[in-house]
């Protein structure tokens, strides 16, 4: 196992290992995106009380979840980069933040588009969109902080005891949350539940989760490969492979 | 152990009390922003009394996080942190005296100031002790957890903004517990559960924060 | 569904396509972004190589 680690722990084969896997990676996520569109835009059925409105799910929780997933590959990688020092790691968890952001971005933004068609305003102080919201605002803070450290690996040592102070205030977070929605709750319920789930509509969101996560595994790596290149850019390899294919 | 760290303490505190004019300023923060709400929201009673459990909370988070930067920077400056990350003592234990310290002079003034700008803001007498509990249990919270984000960019030029934003998010849990329960007892209800979440919060900060804290300055200072 | 019910969506267009364009956006953003950025790299590191062999 340990030769395993040492393997794609090396930049160099990182990098090469990448490039290798990206188009692979990029041709399923365009398969799962085109059948996740179509199944969830035309075959799916209108929602009885939401009609097509609902549709926005398709995108919105996928976004959610990867908005949780990347942050827990972003300290996982952070706790790697603190015990091991791993470079492929430093990497892994600097590449994933923007993308995370992204996705909490998204899902944000979704919510607030699906929000104004139910309950009239375009944001809504449910405990789902508030924690993104505060989700949206680590991955900021993660994301300033390693602008504003110079050296790299200083940065990325920074950067994951960060990471990993947030991991732990997530659910301390979601669950403060959830207790002040309850508590504030009007007598109508402001849940963002998806409506009852028919398999109709589970099979599609499930579709486009996985879509978003090989998207994010395709787009990771590529975003790693720049942050090998930069990180390295002194040694050998990279001088090889940037007269091979720089122009 | 412990003479190291009552060593700290005591000169963190004589330091701190040689500034006696910086000992105000988180104070006199408060004070101010607390002010500046019925400026804006009008004086009447009814409106001031239902907001004030949140503005007293939202005050001491800035007042708190605004004092924080001051926490390791001139140790740093000066290069004593280094010494201190150097000596044979447990580092998250220093900490922890740093830490005290600093609370000790910028939270528990804030603390002491409350029944006052309670009265400011028509906060109903019931929920005085409770605010009191909720400041006495979330402060330290908020010294202690921020020091983790002051650690980490105690060596950047202005890293008392980016602190900030790193910080804030983190002290949204004590936020919604402590005004939750100030205003539960402004109503007449319930607030042990807010005020037990609050005392495992600030366990949780006392035994975890420190670590944190001591790997963060190693990584800034080290 | 007929195109027009697939364009409409029932009413609620104005929030549908907006959120699927959205995301359109944030997805080929961040696909552009790094393919681009790799490019430039490799480019000026080769550049920087060449002077340095140059000179060397």
């Amino acid at each position: 196992m340990f030769h395993w680690i040492h393997k794609y722990g090396s930049p160099k084969y990182f990098y090469n290992f990448s490039r290798r896997l990206t188009p692979w990676l990029g041709g399923i996520t365009a398969v799962l995106l085109a059948v996740g569109l179509v199944w969830g835009l035309v075959i799916a059925p209108p929602d009885y009380q939401q009609g097509d409105s609902y549709r926005i799910i398709f995108i919105h929780v996928p976004s959610a979840w990867m908005s949780m997933f990347v942050y827990m590959i972003m300290a996982t990688s952070g706790f790697i980069v603190l015990v091991w020092r791993m470079k492929v790691a430093e990497a892994m968890m600097r590449a994933s933040a923007p993308l995370g952001a992204s996705f909490t971005f998204l899902a944000l933004v979704t919510g607030s588009l699906w929000g104004k068609p139910m309950w009239g305003t375009y944001w809504v102080w449910d405990a789902r969109l508030t924690s993104e919201l505060i989700l949206l605002f680590l991955y900021l803070g993660f994301i300033a902080l390693q602008s504003a450290i110079e050296d790299r690996r200083t940065a990325a040592r920074a950067g994951a005891v960060l990471a990993l102070v947030g991991v732990v205030n997530i659910p301390i977070i979601h669950y403060s949350v959830e207790w002040w929605s309850t508590l504030h709750q009007g007598p109508t319920v402001t849940k963002l539940s998806a409506p009852s789930i028919t398999l109709n509509m589970l099979l599609p969101l499930l579709d486009m989760a996985l879509a978003f996560t090989i998207y994010y595994f395709t787009i990771v790596l590529k975003r790693v490969r720049c942050e090998l290149l930069d990180s390295e850019s002194g040694s050998n390899w990279v001088r090889e492979l940037a007269d091979d294919k720089g122009y | 152990m412990g003479r190291a760290f009552t060593a700290i303490l005591v000169r963190d505190l004589t330091l701190a009390l040689r500034h006696r004019s910086e000992l105000g300023n988180p104070l006199m923060f408060f004070i101010v922003v607390v002010t500046l709400f019925p400026l804006a929201l009008g004086p009447e009673k009814d409106i001031l009394m239902r907001v004030a459990p949140g503005i007293i909370w939202v005050a001491a988070l800035l007042a708190a996080t605004l004092s924080m930067d001051s926490m390791f920077r001139s140790d740093f400056e000066d290069g004593s942190l280094e010494q201190m990350l150097l000596s044979p003592h447990p580092p998250a234990l220093l900490v922890f005296a740093k830490v005290l310290a600093h609370w000790l002079v910028t939270g528990l003034p804030l603390i002491l100031v409350s029944p006052l700008l309670a009265m400011l803001l028509y906060l109903p007498t019931e929920a005085l002790p409770t605010l009191l509990a909720t400041l006495a249990l979330g402060t330290p919270v908020l010294s202690m957890v921020g020091a983790i984000g002051v650690a980490l960019t105690v060596g950047l030029p202005r890293g008392g903004l980016l602190l900030t934003l790193l910080v804030l998010p983190l002290y949204v849990p004590v936020l919604i517990f402590s005004a939750g329960a100030v205003d539960n007892a402004a109503a007449s209800l319930p607030v042990a559960g807010q005020l037990y979440f609050l005392a495992a919060l600030l366990v949780l900060a006392l035994t975890l924060a420190p670590l944190a804290t001591a790997a963060a300055l190693r990584i800034s200072a080290g | 569904m007929t195109l027009h019910e697939f364009l409409y969506m029932g009413g609620y267009a104005a929030f549908v396509w907006p959120a699927y364009g959205l995301a359109l956006v944030v997805l080929v953003v961040n696909l552009v972004v790094p393919h681009r950025r790799e490019r430039q790299t490799l480019r000026q590191i080769a550049r920087q190589h060449r002077r340095v062999r140059r000179s060397g």
